[in-house]
């Protein structure tokens, strides 16, 4: 390892440094300023890299959203395990609800190290001080939701976690490459149970298409309002690449056109593609109520927190176990 | 404004109990395949960071090999003097050997034709 000709630096100060905003001789302004610079410029950051308060809490909480999102996105699929019309059902579901808590496992993880232990993320959950997404404060009401959830629902994330790999959190950036592995299995899962019942009886396609008009309201508020690029600071830091508009347009883009040839329809007659524009038109989202929602004021969102709050009593002894003294042997 | 993480970054212990402290997971895809950084686990110890990795990284058949590495025991270098010094090192490359012209006025002086590229 030892270079002879490299013992002393040889190169100057500003040749040395591939990131020189870690440099601690430096002012705390020009670190910014070079740490800016590096983001904008496409630069990835690591979690022992330096970095302004402003970015580690905006990735922060981005990461902890998405991290809550997955471990109360099981609860609504949960209630179907035991209801699961074949084994093979079962299996799939079962594996898609551990994929889903994993998730959530390896987010908290890179939450973790941004500095937020992992007991104060899901106090903050349970307490309301932190929220999850809309689309799992609503109910299930038949075997049809679970899959128009595993199909549209993960793919309205799924757009906007591709996204997500190329965050200028590198952490992030690698996990996402994994979780959209994994969400690509479920996606087909969802698909594989809509396309199964809308080729079924008269009764199980009128299911789908029930479980689909409720779920578009909550699948077009899902992304969020239109947001001004310029000011969005996620959009800034590179956290994140694409805009709320963007990942509806793009989720429109792709899944309209399958959910129509099913001959399935979508409960919004403004909706179709603008020929000139060459963007999807449709009637607003109500935005009230994605506010309502998600300050835990959905129809299932005091009832899925009650859950997770006695689970996470019920588990207390597993995790005061870990952290126990070892007790010397008998 | 710090801008420096908390100091304890591992979650609450009790006070003459164990910490959590991360390890770092590496994966083998298939036999023969490199070992490639996967992610990390939060564990007291070894034998719990082992099931944690297995759990996470290993659930769909998609490893055939982890190791799991306490992340204080781990190295870092990056430094640029040592990595990448800005001196000659094309003699170290084979990119930094490039006798084409030497080449044809070998062939000039010994009146031989250049060989025919190899079939395949």
């Amino acid at each position: 390892m030892t270079d002879p000709l490299a013992l002393d630096p040889v190169l100057s100060p500003a040749e040395r440094s591939r990131l020189p905003f870690n440099e601690e001789h430096r002012s705390h302004d020009e670190r910014y300023e070079l740490f800016e610079q590096h983001v904008l410029a496409g630069g990835k950051v690591e979690a022992g890299d330096w970095m302004p308060d402003e970015y580690r809490t905006q990735v922060l909480r981005f990461v902890e959203m998405h991290a809550n999102s997955e471990l109360m996105g099981v609860l609504p699929e949960r209630e179907w395990i035991m209801k699961a019309p074949t084994l093979r059902r079962k299996l799939a579901l079962t594996a898609k609800v551990q994929d889903e808590v994993g998730h959530s496992q390896l987010l908290y993880r890179v939450a973790e190290d941004l500095g937020k232990p992992r007991d104060r993320m899901i106090e903050d959950l349970l307490a309301g001080r932190t929220k999850f997404h809309n689309v799992f404060h609503y109910p299930t009401h038949t075997w049809a939701d679970i899959g128009v959830i595993a199909w549209l629902v993960d793919a309205a994330a799924i757009v906007a976690q591709q996204a997500l790999r190329d965050s200028s959190y590198a952490p992030y950036a690698r996990t996402m490459r994994k979780i959209c592995w994994e969400e690509s299995v479920h996606i087909m899962h969802g698909r594989d149970v809509v396309v199964t019942m809308v080729t079924g009886t008269s009764q199980q396609r009128d299911m789908i298409q029930e479980a689909l008009d409720r779920w578009w309201g909550p699948l077009m508020q899902m992304h969020g309002p239109r947001s001004d690029r310029s000011k969005d600071r996620d959009i800034q830091w590179r956290i994140k690449a694409k805009t709320s508009e963007e990942l509806r347009q793009e989720f429109l883009g792709i899944y309209v056109p399958r959910i129509w040839e099913l001959g399935l329809t979508l409960p919004d007659p403004m909706l179709g593609l603008d020929p000139t524009t060459g963007d999807w038109r449709y009637t607003e989202p109500d935005w009230q109520e994605l506010r309502t929602v998600v300050t835990n004021n959905g129809p299932k969102s005091q009832e899925r927190l009650a859950f997770r709050q006695l689970n996470w009593d019920e588990t207390r002894w597993v995790r005061d176990s870990i952290l126990a003294a070892p007790r010397a042997a008998a | 404004m710090t801008d420096t993480p908390p100091a304890d970054r591992a979650a609450g212990s009790p006070p003459d109990g164990r910490t959590l402290e991360p390890w770092e997971v590496f994966r083998q895809e298939k036999e023969g395949d490199p070992m490639r950084h996967g992610g990390s686990v939060m564990a007291p110890d070894a034998e719990l960071a082992v099931h944690y990795a297995r759990e996470l990284y290993a659930r769909r058949q998609e490893s055939v090999r982890l190791w799991i590495v306490r992340r204080a025991d781990i190295h870092d270098l990056d430094d640029v003097d040592l990595l990448q010094p800005p001196l000659d090192r094309s003699f170290k490359k084979p990119g930094g050997y490039v006798m084409r012209d030497k080449l044809a006025a070998a062939r000039a002086k010994s009146g031989q034709a250049k060989p025919k590229a190899r079939p395949g």
